[in-house]
């Protein structure tokens, strides 16, 4: 049986931004050392924030709950290290909020061994126990999105999964994490596929690769178990694939209804990175502790991708890698969908996927805005065949109803592939995020009118 | 590390190496070839046509923006294609004094009282022409042989004729090949049309290095090529279909193609991204519409050429083209039949 297939298939529309992987493509994942303070903000996902269990001063071991989730879509947070509690206070995160966070001390002398919890075991273990052990592992989407993973994976009464689909596309120019993960943790996501399989009763499983990634796709295809319903599809590269509907897409050929999920289409995704973590924890029954990122950029000296603690202050992660030049601009995920960090005394949390450092002699002056001459590059690039021109045009006049209304404003997922392409500068993406906010505003207003 | 202040921007953060002054600038240099083979076919008479029809409306779009207290937006290459195109589209032998208020108008009311560069809702050069069409008649059809011996000895009366005295119309004139067809049924060779060895615009002569300069534009992606392909083959079709009908009252399909102004018209007005349409399936029907348009004024209308109204009612027409043609968004249901 073949468990890989090449296909040409792909969605329609899309980029391609330049690559910029191979500088640390080739890296394997190195281990990084404990900061002298690790910082945890408590909001590390999306959903209710989890609720603090420990105090200033209390002696914390490896693997220990630190906050309890606070609700079904709430993820508990562990220590990433053993140490003393230091501080509880507001600390800085990447949206600029500050939220409360805990300061941890690690002890330099001790093994840093990790506790474990209960195990679960995925030939034994019930559906509801997967998913509650997933839930106990504190795991959300590591491909930066940081949704609680097993609300995900919950599948509707009404509906059934009929394809688990691991997302190893990583399409985001600079990042090599998921490259790396499924090159050096292909047992972590076979065994992570496992207790996947059973969350959602898919009945099978397909890896989605990119083309440029095909060494990974080759090794992890030899290393499918012989009882595993698993199969490798590596298709084109093009952004933004590694978008769930885009994925589905060029693998599976269906279209998600528009505001609607995966699942109306009969398939949960993963991303593998996400699997991997799954396959690691669970039959130790621990909480995540560490993710692997990747730290680039032409200002980086020791680019590579890095098994770093969650909770390293960015400052530190930077100085241990080494910056030539003055750090000008420096973003959280890829360049193309990541955020721009405005204060280096953050730290990495569960949903980073990646640091990319610009430095003064990368950054192109702003520029020019010119207006928009109607060339269509954006209708050619909107993977969801918007017309963001028009949308753009129509943000300019706040029309933001209208927007909604008649042009699928809320369907944008804000890949940027349409200001990227825009030869006039236009920042469209960023007008549509600034308009479905407010659109959203004005709903919730309504509802409570 | 230094601590210094980070720059702060949203996502995404590349941008694509192409910007809106280069596609300007590069069909700047694709025009150049034809511009450059007016000036050889025509001499100095096209050389200071088309010099004062750039210096016009670069100067306009300067006086305009610094009148209504803007920065000038001269630096975006546009006004110097409007220049380049309304020059060659005009009579290498035109009056300097016409071409001048010509080029004004193409600004002005082409493109400035729209609000400038992406708003005009026609092509700003072809404005200006229309406008001489309406204003001086006799002047705009007033046509010079190529390749005249002393073409880089001396300057026609005609082009250096006082403001609004009636110019000397020069001893040595040609008709078009269009009009030479409509009026007197004479059909000029498929190869002198081809390289340019007859009388016309400017700039409209050569068919041979209007294509060239289309398609380097083409292949660096900065035209849609769809457009002068959906022209093309709606003229050569349908004329084909008339001629082979009534050989004796239509000319063949060679023939349209390559006389008068389409190719500089299919090639680089009718492709001017303001007023065409924004989807693949929309450029393709207003190009359609265009050679359509062209078809039915040369052959059943009562003047030998008609590229430059067919565009003009194309350039009116993309923006319901584009309201009609919406693309289907992605995960929406397709409209059944």
């Amino acid at each position: 049986m073949s468990l890989i297939t090449f296909s040409k298939r792909t969605f329609r529309h899309g980029v391609h931004p330049p690559e910029n992987k191979h500088g640390t493509a080739g890296s394997a994942i190195r281990q990084f050392p404990f900061a002298p303070e690790i910082i945890l903000p408590i909001a590390q996902h999306l959903g209710a924030p989890s609720k603090i269990v420990v105090r200033e001063k209390q002696e914390v071991l490896r693997g220990q709950l630190l906050a309890k989730a606070s609700g079904y879509v709430s993820v508990p947070l562990h220590s990433p290290v053993s140490g003393v509690i230091t501080k509880i206070n507001n600390v800085p995160t990447l949206s600029g909020k500050m939220v409360p966070g805990i300061h941890i001390q690690p002890y330099p002398a001790s093994g840093q061994e990790a506790i474990e919890g209960e195990p679960i075991d995925v030939e034994t273990a019930t559906q509801e126990e997967i998913l509650a052990g997933i839930q106990q592992a504190g795991i959300v989407g590591l491909g930066g999105a940081a949704f609680p993973t097993h609300v995900k994976l919950k599948v509707p009464e009404d509906k059934n999964c009929q394809v688990l689909m691991l997302n190893g596309i990583e399409c985001e120019p600079f990042l090599t994490t998921d490259h790396r993960v499924m090159l050096e943790q292909e047992a972590d996501i076979m065994t992570g596929i496992r207790y996947l399989l059973k969350a959602t009763g898919a009945p099978k499983a397909i890896i989605g690769i990119e083309a440029n990634k095909k060494d990974a796709a080759i090794h992890l295809s030899k290393h499918i178990p012989e009882d595993l319903p698993v199969t490798v599809q590596v298709v084109p590269v093009k952004y933004p694939q590694g978008s769930e509907k885009m994925l589905i897409t060029s693998v599976l050929g269906r279209e998600v209804p528009s505001g609607g999920l995966p699942i109306d289409v009969g398939v949960v995704v993963v991303n593998v990175a996400t699997a991997a973590e799954i396959g690691r924890l669970l039959p130790h029954g621990r909480g995540i502790q560490e993710r692997v990122i990747t730290i680039t950029g032409p200002g980086v000296l020791d680019k590579g991708n890095y098994l770093i603690p969650i909770g390293t202050p960015l400052r530190f992660a930077l100085e241990q890698v080494g910056i030539e030049g003055t750090i000008k601009e420096v973003y959280m995920g890829g360049p193309m969908m990541g955020m721009a960090v405005s204060n280096l005394d953050i730290s990495i949390t569960k949903g980073t996927s990646g640091v990319v450092v610009f430095t003064e002699r990368d950054i192109r002056a702003n520029q020019k805005v010119y207006p928009c001459i109607n060339c269509g590059a954006c209708v050619d690039a909107c993977p969801l065949f918007l017309n963001p021109s028009r949308m753009g045009i129509l943000a300019k006049s706040k029309a933001y109803d209208e927007m909604a209304e008649q042009q699928h404003l809320m369907d944008c997922f804000e890949c940027g592939s349409c200001s990227y392409v825009c030869p006039s500068h236009i920042p469209l993406v960023q007008q549509f995020r600034l308009a479905k906010g407010i659109v959203r505003k004005r709903k919730a207003k309504q509802k409570v009118a | 590390m230094e601590r210094k202040t980070l720059h702060i921007s949203t996502s995404p953060h590349l941008v694509k190496g192409v910007s809106t002054v280069d596609i300007m600038r590069n069909v700047v240099y694709a025009l150049l070839p034809v511009a450059a083979f007016s000036i050889y076919a025509f001499g100095l008479n096209a050389l200071l046509v088309i010099a004062t029809a750039v210096i016009a409306c670069v100067l306009t779009e300067h006086v305009l923006c610094r009148w209504s207290t803007k920065d000038s937006t001269i630096g975006d290459w546009s006004a110097v294609i409007t220049g380049l195109l309304f020059g060659l589209t005009l009579p290498p032998s035109f009056p300097l004094w016409m071409v001048f208020i010509g080029g004004v108008v193409s600004i002005a009311l082409g493109k400035f009282v729209f609000g400038g560069l992406g708003y005009n809702v026609f092509n700003p050069a072809l404005v200006g022409r229309a406008f001489l069409q309406a204003a001086f008649p006799v002047a705009i059809t007033t046509w010079s042989e190529p390749f005249a011996s002393d073409r880089f000895g001396s300057v026609a009366s005609s082009v250096l004729a006082l403001p609004f005295m009636e110019p000397v119309v020069d001893a040595v004139s040609g008709a078009t090949p269009l009009s030479a067809w409509k009026f007197d049924k004479v059909v000029a060779e498929t190869q002198d049309l081809m390289l340019g060895l007859v009388s016309g615009s400017a700039g409209e002569t050569s068919t041979l290095v209007i294509l060239i300069g289309g398609l380097y534009l083409i292949i660096r992606k900065m035209m849609n090529w769809r457009i002068p392909v959906a022209i093309l083959t709606t003229v050569y079709l349908l004329s084909a279909i008339m001629h082979f009908s009534h050989p004796e009252s239509y000319p063949s399909p060679q023939f349209m193609l390559f006389s008068g102004g389409l190719m500089l018209g299919a090639v680089f007005m009718a492709t001017d991204m303001v007023g065409s349409p924004i989807t693949s399936l929309g450029v393709v029907i207003y190009g359609i519409m265009i050679g359509l348009l062209v078809v039915v004024i040369r052959l059943l209308g009562g003047l030998p050429e008609g590229v430059m109204y067919a565009i003009l009612i194309g350039n009116a027409l993309a923006p319901q083209i584009d309201k009609v043609i919406q693309p289907r968004v992605y995960g929406t249901k397709k409209i059944s039949s």
